[in-house]
């Protein structure tokens, strides 16, 4: 049996959905940071798979994968430094506590 | 004439009341007494000039050839143009009663501002606190009063009308930290405020149809060849009274256009002169100081009424109904205060119904007079009473106030057999009394028979009515004069001095004004004032019967007044138990002001201003803060929306495309 | 050269003041900016009066004199178009003497260069607005006259400051908006002298044909909209809180000018560009404001704190200002425009002299007070001579003002009584004549309660009078006052030469 694109894109659908999912539903910042970091690399394997199957002779989208695996992991340094920041303030990491600036 | 006699006549009062009014309190006492008293002086000697060279000179613009005294216009400035014909002036109008009441405003005024100088201090000669004040607002009375007699149209008799209400309530509220002197002062200007709106509208009324304000050209022609000079002239009023009747709508409710107009003219008289029902402001007036009331309550602000209807006199005869109205409110109010001062303890309020009483003397003489009786005498009485009833009420003020400086009370149950140690107050006072009553040769006797002839002359019944009216202005002022002068000996209550007359400043005037009293009756006076400037010989006219009646009647009530008031006895209170409803009545002025208290009180402010008051705040207002509120309350409503939590907006986000993308599916299947 | 017209000046004075007070670096300074700017502004306008008056003495009939224009925005035919005439002149002497007063009256504020900033930028607003004749332009003077305010009184004011801050923004917005909708009409159914559409009043009146249905559609809403800030009834309850909340200087500018922009506004846009809508629908207008002339009075005579007391007395006065423009005949507008000056004047007095006395006793319930003739006698007497002024005591312009609207409508209604079109102006000048008595009652209780009677406090006896400062302003609206009641025909030639037989052809009255 071959092994076609679609073997990689289910996966990689179900990761994105999983993400989607997680970041709707949980209301801890870790887990929305960590369902966020799902639907990236969900995105990643898209883009690998497809720079494969359509444009085999070329690197562009592994390129941009290397980027966007090094943006996501700044992104999550910082987004950790905000969420340990929040947490020494609040003493609390739910969302749904988090509203003291709102309005 | 030259202008600038009549010109001073009118700045000197204005400009002592700037200078004392601005300065005043940089001068020392007497300087501003001794000022204001030389201004007044100056301006009396400057009317005295004007009347005399009006009445003796026999200039063609004052007398025409055949005897009749002509009105003259002196000047006459532009102040406000409405329109091209309707322009408020502000001139000089010399005629017969306009010089007669300049002799009036500056004898009277002048002999106010001598007796304050010693009426206001104490009996250390301590001046009263805002004396300068008090001089300062003496002198715009003046000045306002002035203006008022000498104005040629009717607006600027309005201006100076109101000007006089002003000076009024600021005398009489000249002891401001009193009280009952401040709500005097607000009653009596809101009462005659109320009185002008009457006045103002029969302005509007009369101008709008005959397109002017001018006096003269309501009840006047030009005398040929002589600008500025005037005849009454009948002619033009009827003119007045075709333009009036020619209009569309010459009848309002039943009386024409002319007769309303004429009697809201009226009210504003009212008002000032304190008729029914709008007196209830004078006798509070007394809360001034004496002086005041002898100027403007007695002598001067209150006949302004008598002195508008004589200005409008032609005007009144072309609708005599008017004239019985003013005949009808004149007599009733004449009774009710007669009746009231019978009962009245406090001196000054005694004094002050005499004076309502007798300007209603005034007003029913001008309603009765006709020009086919008698050549209109009802008018010539009328002034001649104003003219001797400012002499000798001015004279009982003062005296009156004489007697307060010295006991220290308005009340005559402190007084009592002062006539030992008051000689000068007592004769005078008598005098007064006696003028009063109507005792010959005293003034007053003169005046009202006149107008008690002239009642006869209209109609018995008003004659019988002012007949016994007269009685008892005899009896209530003998009443006074022997309660406060014999009844008992005085005690001097322990640590105080035995009252004595008053200084020479005090005394001079009530000499003069006694000796006023005590001739003026003999001046021809219907050679100088008659409603049409022709000149009426009243000796030739006079009822000696009317006279006889008058005088027993008068003698009779002193009589009686003597039995009941001179020695101590029961027989006053026992006559006050026999009747005591009517005793009550007439002590409470048949509770007229109680009327006005629940009017102006629970009507007015409890029904009217307090519910709009409640209406604003709550309803209108309260219908603009809803407006604020709903907005509020909508966009706190949809606020959730924008809650802040992203994961809520991915919900909206994919609810949303889900939908859309379902109907975009739908649609296209 | 747009320097070279003398009305410019008026907008550039304030905004050299703008610029001097942002360099003030004390108080002396700031002062010193503000009463000499202030001055200049009075001197101008005593200026622009006599040359306004030397070329009308020379025979001069136009409509406006001093008429320019400069292109501002040229796609929608913006101009900064200015021109006066007695009408303006008079408002604009007004102005200049209300806000030099202002100055002296605020002269010991907090805050002093922030604040003295934000009054100016007002002035120059109120200024701006008198001398424009271009639609868009007064509408953007109108707006920068009205939201100083805001922070005038929010950040200066007392009491429930934010409160009344807010309503009175919001309500004079809310008037704003109908304004804009009826200006925005005017201008697409103008016809300028090019045939395309303008913004200038004058073009309008003398090319422009209105159809009267659309007439009956802008009519209301200019007029709502300018009566909204000229207190009218119903919409006149942003006046109580507001001057209650207001510092000194801004109730007197606000209820000595501001409302004035409303009075004139009413007459310069609405009746002016619409006298065919006017003179159709004045009679539901006349029943408004005649209503608000005994209401205001009538309210007035209830209230405890002084500045209601005084805004409801204002209510009742500027309700006979929209009353007698409607009358549409000339006596009666004369008197508005009087009425504009001397409501202004007093107004300004009163609450000056307010201001001063609240400023010494912290109170301004009238039952916590009395006697305090005795205690500052200055302030007293001051204040009673703005009572008279407003009851109507000849001598004073209220009389004048008064007197010529009540003539002058009772004319119009008689002569509509008797041509057989109803009586209903008849009945409302004849009610609104009762207002003078009303006056009186609620004129003479103050002073009755505030300064005549014995000392209520005791602790008020240690209060000074009048500082020179407070002496100078107070003496300054007393000279105004009394001289347009001692020589009223001067000011009413002024205004008089704008309703010339040729205006009112215009209007198509008389």
């Amino acid at each position: 049996m071959e092994i076609t694109a679609i073997f990689y894109l289910l996966p990689a659908l179900l990761m994105f959905c999983a993400g989607v999912y997680g970041f709707i539903t949980r209301k801890n910042m870790i887990a929305i940071l960590i369902s966020l970091e799902l639907m990236l690399n969900a995105v990643d394997v898209f883009f690998v798979v497809f720079n494969r199957y359509l444009h085999p002779g070329q690197l562009e989208g592994m390129f941009f994968t290397l980027f966007a695996i090094a943006i996501a992991a700044a992104e999550t340094a910082l987004a950790i430094a905000i969420i340990i920041n929040i947490f020494r303030a609040t003493k609390n990491v739910d969302v749904r506590g988090l509203n003291e600036m709102k309005f | 004439m030259d202008a600038t006699l009549p010109l001073l006549i009118l700045v000197i009062p204005l400009a002592m009341f700037l200078l004392l009014g601005l300065f005043g309190n940089k001068m020392s006492h007497p300087l501003a007494g001794t000022l204001g008293t030389l201004g007044m002086g100056t301006t009396l000697v400057l009317a005295y000039t004007v009347a005399f060279t009006y009445f003796f000179s026999g200039d063609p613009t004052f007398i025409a050839e055949n005897g009749d005294r002509l009105q003259h216009v002196v000047f006459n400035q532009t102040w406000l143009a409405f329109t091209q014909n309707l322009v408020i002036k502000l001139g000089f109008l010399l005629d017969p009663i306009s010089a007669m009441m300049l002799v009036v405003i500056t004898t009277i005024s002048f002999m106010v501002h001598l007796y304050s100088m010693g009426y206001m201090r104490d009996h250390h000669g301590v001046y009263e606190h805002g004396f300068q004040r008090f001089y300062a607002f003496l002198s715009l009375f003046s000045f306002s009063m002035l203006g008022l007699v000498v104005a040629t149209n009717i607006f600027q008799m309005y201006i100076f009308w109101e000007l006089v209400g002003a000076s009024s309530y600021l005398l009489i509220g000249f002891y401001y930290t009193k009280p009952s002197a401040v709500s005097a002062s607000k009653k009596a200007f809101i009462v005659t405020r109320f009185a002008d709106l009457g006045f103002l509208i029969g302005i509007l009324v009369l101008s709008f149809y005959t397109q002017t304000f001018n006096f003269v050209e309501f009840t006047s022609a030009p005398v040929e060849g002589l600008l500025d000079t005037y005849q009454v002239n009948i002619a033009t009023s009827e003119g007045i009274r075709n333009i009036f009747a020619s209009a569309q709508a010459s009848t309002f409710m039943g009386a024409s256009v002319l007769t309303w107009a004429l009697v809201l003219i009226f009210m504003g008289g009212m008002g000032k002169s304190a008729m029914m029902p709008l007196h209830i402001w004078l006798p509070d007036a007394m809360e001034g100081p004496t002086p005041v009331s002898a100027l403007i309550h007695a002598a001067t602000m209150v006949v302004a009424g008598v002195y508008l209807v004589a200005r409008l006199f032609p005007l009144y005869l072309m609708e005599t109904a008017a004239l019985d109205i003013i005949t009808v409110v004149g007599a009733i109010t004449a009774l009710y205060a007669a009746m009231v001062a019978c009962a009245q303890i406090d001196i000054k309020r005694v004094l002050a119904f005499s004076t309502i009483s007798q300007i209603a003397f005034m007003m029913v003489s001008l309603g009765v007079a006709r020009p086919d009786f008698h050549e209109g005498l009802g008018y010539m009485a009328s002034m001649f009473h104003l003219f001797t009833h400012a002499m000798f009420k001015a004279l009982l003020f003062l005296g009156a106030g004489a007697l307060i400086h010295a006991i220290g009370s308005n009340d005559y149950t402190e007084m009592h057999g002062l006539r030992k140690h008051m000689p000068i107050t007592h004769w005078t006072f008598l005098i007064g009394c006696l003028a009063i009553a109507g005792i010959i040769p005293f003034s007053g006797f003169f005046s009202k028979d006149e107008i008690l002839s002239s009642c006869l002359g209209n109609s018995t019944f008003v004659y019988i009515w002012m007949s016994a009216v007269a009685a008892l202005t005899a009896f209530y002022m003998f009443r006074l004069y022997y309660l406060i002068f014999w009844w008992k000996e005085h005690e001097t209550p322990a640590g105080h001095h035995a009252p004595h007359d008053q200084p020479w400043t005090m005394s001079l005037p009530l000499i003069i004004l006694a000796a006023i009293s005590c001739v003026a009756g003999f001046i021809p006076f219907g050679n100088f004032v008659s409603w049409n400037g022709e000149p009426y010989d009243f000796m030739s006219h006079f009822d000696w019967s009317v006279a006889a009646v008058s005088l027993c009647v008068a003698i009779l009530a002193i009589a009686f007044a003597t039995v009941m008031y001179r020695k101590e006895n029961p027989l006053p209170a026992k006559f006050k138990n026999a009747m005591p409803a009517l005793w009550r009545w007439c002590h409470h002025r048949f509770y007229w002001d109680e009327l006005y208290m629940f009017i102006t009180h629970k009507i007015i402010f409890g029904l009217i201003c307090k519910p709009i008051a409640w209406f604003d705040r709550h309803i209108i207002d309260g219908s603009m803060d809803a407006m604020a509120t709903v907005t509020n309350k909508a966009s706190e409503g949809i606020k959730p929306l924008q809650s802040g939590q992203i994961q809520f907006y991915v919900w909206v986000y994919l609810i949303g495309a889900l939908l859309l993308g379902g109907i975009t599916a739908i649609c296209l299947m | 050269m747009i320097f070279d017209n003398i009305l410019i000046y008026f907008v550039v004075i304030p905004l050299i003041m703008l610029g001097g007070l942002a360099l003030c670096r004390n108080i002396k300074q700031i002062r010193a900016v503000a009463v000499t700017g202030s001055l200049a502004l009075l001197a101008l306008s005593v200026v622009l009066l006599v040359q306004y008056l030397e070329i009308r003495a020379g025979g001069n009939e136009d409509p406006m004199l001093f008429v320019d224009s400069w292109t501002w925005f040229a796609p929608l035919n913006i101009n900064l178009a200015v021109g006066v005439d007695g009408i303006s002149v008079a408002m604009l002497l007004l102005s200049s003497v209300i806000v030099l007063a202002g100055s002296f009256a605020s002269w010991t504020i907090a805050q002093p260069k922030a604040f003295f900033l934000w009054l100016i930028l007002l002035s120059t607003g109120v200024f701006g607005f008198f001398i424009s004749i271009d639609l868009f332009t007064m509408f953007m003077f109108y707006e920068v006259a009205l939201i100083p305010m805001y922070l005038l009184i929010g950040v200066w004011g007392s009491g429930n400051k934010n409160y009344s801050a807010m309503k009175l923004t919001l309500m004079l917005m809310g008037g704003s908006a109908f304004l804009m909708l009826g200006l925005i009409g005017i201008y697409y159914n103008s016809t300028g002298a090019d045939g395309g559409h303008t913004w200038d009043i004058l073009e309008i009146v003398k090319y422009s044909n209105i159809s009267t249905g659309w007439q009956y559609f802008l009519f209301p809403m200019t007029f709502v909209g300018f009566g909204v800030l000229g207190a009218m009834f119903p919409f006149h309850t942003w006046s109580p809180d507001g001057h209650a909340s207001a510092p000194t200087a801004v109730s007197m500018l606000h209820a000595g000018v501001l409302m004035k922009l409303g009075g004139y506004g009413c007459f310069r846009v609405a009746i002016y560009l619409m006298p065919q809508a006017a003179h159709d629908l004045s009679i539901i207008f006349l029943i408004l404001t005649g209503i608000s002339v005994v209401y205001g009075a009538f309210s007035a005579c209830v209230q405890t704190d002084l500045k209601y007391i005084n805004a409801y007395s204002s209510v009742s006065h500027c309700g006979l200002v929209l009353f007698a423009i409607l009358m549409l005949n000339s006596t009666a507008m004369t008197g508005a425009i009087m009425q504009m000056l001397s409501h202004g004047l007093m107004t300004a007095l009163f609450f000056a002299l307010i201001g001063m006395i609240y400023g010494r006793t912290h109170t301004r319930d009238i039952r916590q007070m009395g006697g305090l003739m005795k205690i500052m006698p200055f302030l007293a007497v001051c204040y009673v001579i703005a009572g008279f002024a407003s009851l109507g005591l000849p001598g004073l312009s209220g009389f004048v003002a008064e007197m010529t609207i009540f003539v002058g409508s009772f004319e119009a209604g008689m002569a509509n009584y008797l041509s057989g079109a109803g009586s209903t102006r008849l009945v409302f000048t004849i009610i609104a004549c009762c207002s003078i008595v009303i006056t009186a009652v609620y004129i003479l209780r103050v002073v009755g309660k505030l300064l005549l009677g014995p000392v209520h406090d005791k602790h008020h006896l240690e209060l000074t009078d009048a500082t020179w400062w407070e002496r100078v302003a107070t003496i300054m609206l007393i000279v105004a006052v009394a001289g347009i009641g001692c020589f009223p025909n001067f000011f009413n030639n002024l205004i008089n030469t704008t309703f010339t037989e040729k205006i009112f052809t215009v209007l198509g009255m008389n």
